[in-house]
């Protein structure tokens, strides 16, 4: 296998940097629309029991089926396979937002209105950093989720190691069928792994000392 | 500013005037109503009050009967349902909430820090709001730690969990201060400490408001605290309805119904010991030495004086430790590591008798302003003190 792998180093790097690539891009982008669907979930005590049902059953909508639906909408490429990593991408840091803005003390709260911060003050420098930690929980469980994602999205043409996972199936029996899907799954989980120690740093870099555990 | 000792007894509003510049604003309730969504009965049944700039008025009353609703309308974090609210002469609805919210500090249990932001950023946090420059901020966060009696260098960047109970309350207060409001609302603010603690932090209060003259209201659920803190005291019944609203001497001494007694509570001779200040009994003037001093010079002095023990000062003439004289060696009088139990002059006799029984001195050391040491309280002043008080009941 290690010829394998040294022969197509090149092609190897650049499909397993397509796949970070996606997965982090639409994992950024589903965090923010999380974070402000969230906000807006917690000012309008409405919403809350759609919310939590939606993202109950997003979850269970298999990934691979959503990913052909996708297909009739956008046909080939690498938009259907982000919009798919995107939307699964969203469920977990929405889920856990809610909670960590829900879980702000609210004496805390009356603390800064009576201190006379405004609304998006408040939300700002109180609100949001108190529950970054919960939220950012919720962006490493959707960054490892969104990793299995996008190995699926190599179904629509997306890009990635999930091509190689892709070509290992379509060619059991093959010769380096083995070789191709070990290698894909490899891949993904490396990413993963790597993926997962980044945002490791970035909460010791962005969460406040205050409230590090 | 100095202490005057001599004058510093007297504890009506009128006598106080001189002591410094009040820099507090009256606060005018006028048949003020907040009745909740849902609920049968007013909670707060049309309240009138009025509270003279740079005074203490204390709430006190049976849990529910509105105290807290009435504090927070003032700060309009409670929109109240009718009537109206002046602060130095102009209706609170005058402004937008949260300019009016700037203005006037608001400080509750525990001190309600953001775990999130440092000491100092705590602090900063109303000053920010009004636009302040950074050298302004931080030359004002320093002065506020000095005041509150915390070090700045060592606790400005220390996040709240870092600090025990009583100094994120000490904190609280700083950043009730920060924006030098002249008017602070205080909700139970050390309800959440322990008694010695919140000794401790009255004192420290009483210290700031004899320098700054706020007007300061307070709530409150323990009447001892009430008397010591307050110019004046509001007790309130169900309905937030005016039970008595005097000065604690009159209270004590003339309660208005038999609710205020009942409230005030019986042996008020007893009660008569929160009333007096430490400053309105004598003082003794035992040997001192500071930091720094040599120890045989010291030894001399003392023994000349005929005392066993010396109050140690530093360099700013803070008493740090009082040790005795066998416990001094070396060359140099050092910084004693003990933790020295100072009462405030204006901490009551009930205070300075907690105090002197845990002290193996038999006394206890007074400090005026930023905690600048005045003398020592002795057992036989206090006992001497109660006895001529006797006497005077008796006629
Ligand atoms: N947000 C609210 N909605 C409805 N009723 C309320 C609300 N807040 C307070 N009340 C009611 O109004 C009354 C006065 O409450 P308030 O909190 O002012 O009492 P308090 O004197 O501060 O009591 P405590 O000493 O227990 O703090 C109580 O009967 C309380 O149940
Ligand atoms: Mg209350």
């Amino acid at each position: 296998m290690w010829d394998f792998i040294v022969e197509r180093r090149e092609a190897l790097l650049y499909n397993t940097f397509q796949h970070a690539n996606l997965v982090v891009q639409a994992v950024l982008v589903a965090t923010v629309i999380a974070v402000l669907l969230a906000v807006l979930i917690t000012r309008v005590p409405r919403l809350e029991g759609p919310a939590n049902a939606i993202s109950a059953i997003g979850l269970t909508i298999p990934s691979f089926a959503l990913v052909s639906l996708l297909l009739t909408f956008f046909s080939f490429g690498s938009l259907p396979a982000f919009i798919a990593v995107a939307f699964y991408a969203v469920l977990p840091v929405l889920r856990n937002a809610v909670v960590g803005l829900q879980g702000v003390d609210a004496t805390l709260l009356e603390s800064a209105r009576g201190m006379g911060m405004s609304e998006v003050t408040t939300l700002v420098r109180v609100r949001l950093p108190l529950a970054w930690p919960v939220i950012l929980a919720g962006v490493r469980v959707s960054m490892q989720m969104s990793m299995g994602v996008a190995a699926i999205a190599a179904y629509v043409g997306g890009p990635g190691l999930g091509t190689y996972i892709l070509k290992g199936l379509t060619q059991i029996g093959g010769a380096n069928a083995i070789n191709y899907a070990l290698v894909g799954t490899i891949g993904v989980v490396v990413v993963a792994l790597l993926a997962d120690l980044v945002l490791l740093l970035v909460g010791r870099a962005t969460i406040s000392k205050g409230i590090r555990v | 500013m100095t202490t005057d000792l001599t004058k510093e007894p007297e504890r009506t509003p009128a006598a106080q005037e001189g002591a410094a510049e009040i820099s507090g604003a009256e606060i005018v309730l006028e048949g003020v109503v907040k009745k909740y969504p849902g609920q049968k009965a007013a909670a707060v049944e049309s309240l009138s009050l009025t509270i003279p700039a740079g005074e203490i008025v204390m709430f006190i009353g049976p849990s529910g009967c509105g105290k807290t609703t009435s504090l927070k309308m003032i700060n309009r974090l409670i929109e109240p349902t009718s009537g109206t609210i002046r602060i130095g002469g102009e209706d609170i609805r005058g402004q937008s909430e949260n300019e009016l919210r700037r203005n006037i500090g608001y400080v509750i249990q525990g001190g309600s820090l953001f775990p999130h932001m440092t000491v100092a950023k705590n602090i900063a946090l109303v000053p920010k709001l009004l636009g302040w420059d950074a050298k302004r901020i931080s030359t004002r966060v320093e002065e506020l730690l000095d005041l509150v009696g915390l070090d700045p260098s060592r606790y400005r960047d220390r996040y709240p969990r870092e600090l025990s109970g009583g100094q994120q309350q000490r904190v609280g207060v700083a950043r009730g201060l920060a924006a030098d409001p002249p008017v602070i609302l205080m909700d139970e603010p050390f309800g959440a400490v322990d008694p010695i603690t919140r000794q401790r932090l009255q004192d420290e209060l009483l210290s700031i408001q004899r320098e700054l003259r706020k007007t300061i209201v307070c709530v409150t659920h323990d009447i001892d605290e009430a008397i010591k803190l307050g110019d004046r005291i509001l007790i309130l019944q169900e309905g937030a309805q005016i039970a008595q609203y005097d000065t604690p001497e009159v209270i004590l001494g003339a309660p208005a119904n038999e609710f205020v007694e009942d409230f005030v509570g019986s042996g008020s001779s007893l009660k008569q010991l929160s009333l007096t200040r430490v400053s309105e009994v004598e003082l003794r003037r035992p040997t001192t030495a500071t930091v720094g001093e040599q120890v045989a010079e010291v030894k001399r002095r003392a023994e000349a004086n005929g005392d066993r023990s010396v109050i140690v000062l530093d360099s700013r003439n803070r008493p740090v430790g009082w040790p005795w004289l066998r416990q001094l060696k070396g060359d140099v009088v050092l910084e004693p590591t003990e933790d020295l139990v100072n009462l405030d002059q204006r901490a009551t006799l009930n205070d300075a008798l907690d105090t002197m029984l845990s002290s193996s001195h038999g006394g206890a050391v007074v400090t005026g302003d930023r905690d600048q040491y005045l003398g020592v309280v002795v057992f036989d002043a206090v006992t001497d003190h109660i006895r001529s008080l006797e006497e005077q009941a008796r006629g």
